[in-house]
């Protein structure tokens, strides 16, 4: 890749109390690429972008966006600063507005001095566009609770928040887990808009298929470290199913329930 | 009263907040006409319940605000007194000007808020526990510093005619003055919840405090500015008593914390949070006076009020949670009325 890093981190370590959870990370995001952050359950993908959303302060090592040290206070100077994320759980509130919840934090506003208003046409407007462009097209009415939708349709929603604000980076952690194959092919297709726009995107996942559709380049995290860093086409699909099962041979478990099977007949 | 423009039509009223809120006052007060006869509805017998009314409804307001943002105050069963204390005591012991006293009671009211928030946001104890700290704390600090300072637990005190005017007399000779400051307070929070953006905040907390503090809403802040204004508003209605009745005792409060709580939750909000209106609060705490009040003018013992409100919160919370079912239910598609964008 020619053009500079918009993200490096160097050598960040992150540890809660006496728990050590991330150890010597190094990790350089594009613009206009998809980072892949790959790994088991319990690697430490969610801590990592967490300390990129403002959520945490690493224990150490330093985080530098656009060539400027980037040591977010809180969640709020990380979006400031460009970088949008949806968490694993949550990010939408049951029992808002479609309209309301997707502009927690960031409400548009109408009016003037101390009597300016949230802006509730205006919201609502945007935040159904937003959800029907990424092909939820059931949802017509910003009024309707967030309760009422289906998981994917939740889901989906966040997406659209952040894609709505996430200027420089955007962030995506687990952003398929709840969507069906329509809906998960419609999120991939928002990854590659956001790349072609010159966004840098970290999308974390657990389907190997989905990974590889996507990412341009990948990261996989072992029990807190980084045990591979790897560019498109430089690991055969194999390889990178093994890296994703925590480095286990996955022929090996294969194997292993094959004789299961054999020795168990239903 | 939440969102202008909404369409109104019968569909949309049933999925708002405060529904259960409003159809409870309307059998309340249908109940009492009928049993209370005219004395009741006649003009005494609404100052009656329209004065314990206001100052229950001040504090109910931001209780329930808390509630909403998934918080709880119960050291407003203290602070009232504490405020009444405080002005009695620097205006009417030391015989300062009536403006100090106001103001070093809603200072207290604000310091103690301030010290519940601090300790719930840094601690993450429920707060519940933090306040019933400090519900008992204030409380000794009250008790024990009035008898200090002046050696008694009832102090006097004399207020101008501004005073008066403003926080102390009776509208034709039955209204407390009081009653203009809830109808202030009301449209005030009313603004804030519904129509500023700070109202999405706090909607977004008690909703999911996680995720509110990622889509970037200063939490901590907000946790202790609501505290804050729950205890100056408790300040606010123990001086206003004090001048009021000219005189101020240490023990008078510990009812608003239950009868604020059956007002908030009565209107419309969610115990667990995320869920409210300011006018359901307001119709909360209206149904709550006019039970208490109401049953003087019936010929039944007054020891049934408490039965009535029993039942009622119940009868109120299972509505309530009928009516946000039906909201969160509610789609639009299936109304084949209604085109799409
Ligand atoms: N706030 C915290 N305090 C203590 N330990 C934590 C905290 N957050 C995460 N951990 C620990 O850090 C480790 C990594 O967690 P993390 O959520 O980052 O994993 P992950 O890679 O996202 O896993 P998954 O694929 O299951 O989402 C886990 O062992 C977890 O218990
Ligand atoms: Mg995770």
């Amino acid at each position: 890749m020619m053009t500079r890093p918009l993200l490096t981190l160097s050598g960040i370590n992150k540890s809660f109390g006496p728990i050590d959870v991330l150890h010597d990370i190094n990790l350089e995001v594009y613009p206009g690429e998809v980072l892949c952050l790959l790994g088991d359950n319990g690697a430490g993908k969610s801590t990592l972008i967490r300390l990129l959303s403002g959520v945490h302060k690493p224990t150490s090592g330093t985080i530098t966006l656009a060539d400027k040290p980037a040591a977010f206070a809180s969640p709020r100077d990380a979006s400031n600063a460009g970088i949008a994320t949806v968490h694993q759980f949550g990010g939408t509130f049951p029992l808002m507005s479609i309209g309301r919840s997707f502009f927690v934090g960031e409400e548009p506003k109408k009016g003037w001095g101390p009597f300016k208003t949230f802006d509730r046409k205006t919201a609502n407007d945007i935040a159904v566009k937003a959800v029907r462009d990424l092909g939820i097209t059931r949802i017509t009415d910003g009024d309707r609770l967030v309760g009422g939708l289906s998981g994917g349709e939740r889901q989906a929603l966040a997406i659209a928040r952040a894609v709505h604000f996430g200027a420089s980076v955007l962030i995506l952690d687990e952003p398929t887990a709840a969507l069906g194959v329509k809906e998960a092919a419609h999120v991939l297709r928002i990854v590659l808009q956001a790349r072609q726009k010159g966004i840098a995107v970290i999308f974390i996942t657990h389907n190997v298929v989905h990974a590889l559709t996507v990412g341009d380049h990948f990261a996989v995290l072992i029990k807190g470290a980084k045990a591979a860093d790897f560019r498109k086409g430089e690991k055969t699909r194999e390889e990178v199913t093994d890296l994703m099962a925590g480095g286990e041979q996955m022929a090996e478990l294969e194997a292993e329930i094959k004789s299961y099977m054999s020795s168990h007949p239903v | 009263m939440s969102d202008p423009s909404h369409k109104l039509s019968i569909g949309s009223l049933l999925r708002r907040p405060e529904t259960g809120s409003f159809l409870g006052l309307a059998a309340v007060f249908v109940f009492f006409t009928i049993f209370g006869g005219t004395n009741f509805a006649s003009v005494s017998g609404a100052a009656s319940w329209l004065n314990v009314a206001a100052s229950l409804g001040i504090i109910a307001i931001p209780i329930g605000l808390l509630m909403i943002a998934g918080e709880l105050d119960i050291s407003i069963g203290s602070m009232v007194p504490a405020g009444s204390m405080t002005c009695a005591i620097v205006s009417g012991h030391f015989g300062l000007p009536i403006a100090v006293g106001v103001v070093a009671a809603f200072a207290l009211g604000a310091l103690v808020g301030l010290v519940n928030g601090l300790l719930v946001v840094r601690t993450a104890v429920p707060s519940f526990i933090v306040t019933l700290g400090t519900l008992f704390a204030v409380a000794g600090l009250t008790l024990g510093l009035s008898v200090l300072i002046t050696g008694t637990t009832s102090v006097s005190i004399k207020a101008g005619p501004e005073a008066k005017f403003l926080l102390g007399h009776f509208i034709n000779g039955i209204y407390q003055v009081t009653i203009l400051w809830w109808i202030a307070a009301a449209i005030f929070w009313g603004f804030v919840l519904h129509y500023s953006p700070y109202g999405n905040w706090i909607l977004a907390m008690g909703g999911d405090k996680v995720s509110a503090r990622n889509a970037g809403i200063p939490t901590e802040r907000v946790t202790i500015v609501l505290f804050m204004c729950s205890g100056m508003s408790a300040a606010f209605v123990g001086l206003s008593q004090a001048i009021l009745y000219n005189s101020a005792q240490v023990s008078a409060g510990q009812s608003y914390i239950f009868n604020a709580i059956i007002s908030v939750v009565v209107g419309g909000v969610l115990l667990t949070g995320g869920y409210g209106s300011v006018v359901g609060i307001v119709l909360g705490t209206l149904t709550f006076a006019i039970v208490n009040q109401g049953i003087y003018y019936t010929p039944f013992d007054a020891n049934w009020a408490s039965l009535i409100i029993g039942v009622l919160l119940l009868v109120a919370v299972l509505m309530n949670n009928t009516f946000r079912k039906m909201a969160l239910s509610y789609t639009p598609s299936r109304n084949p009325s209604r085109k799409l964008k």
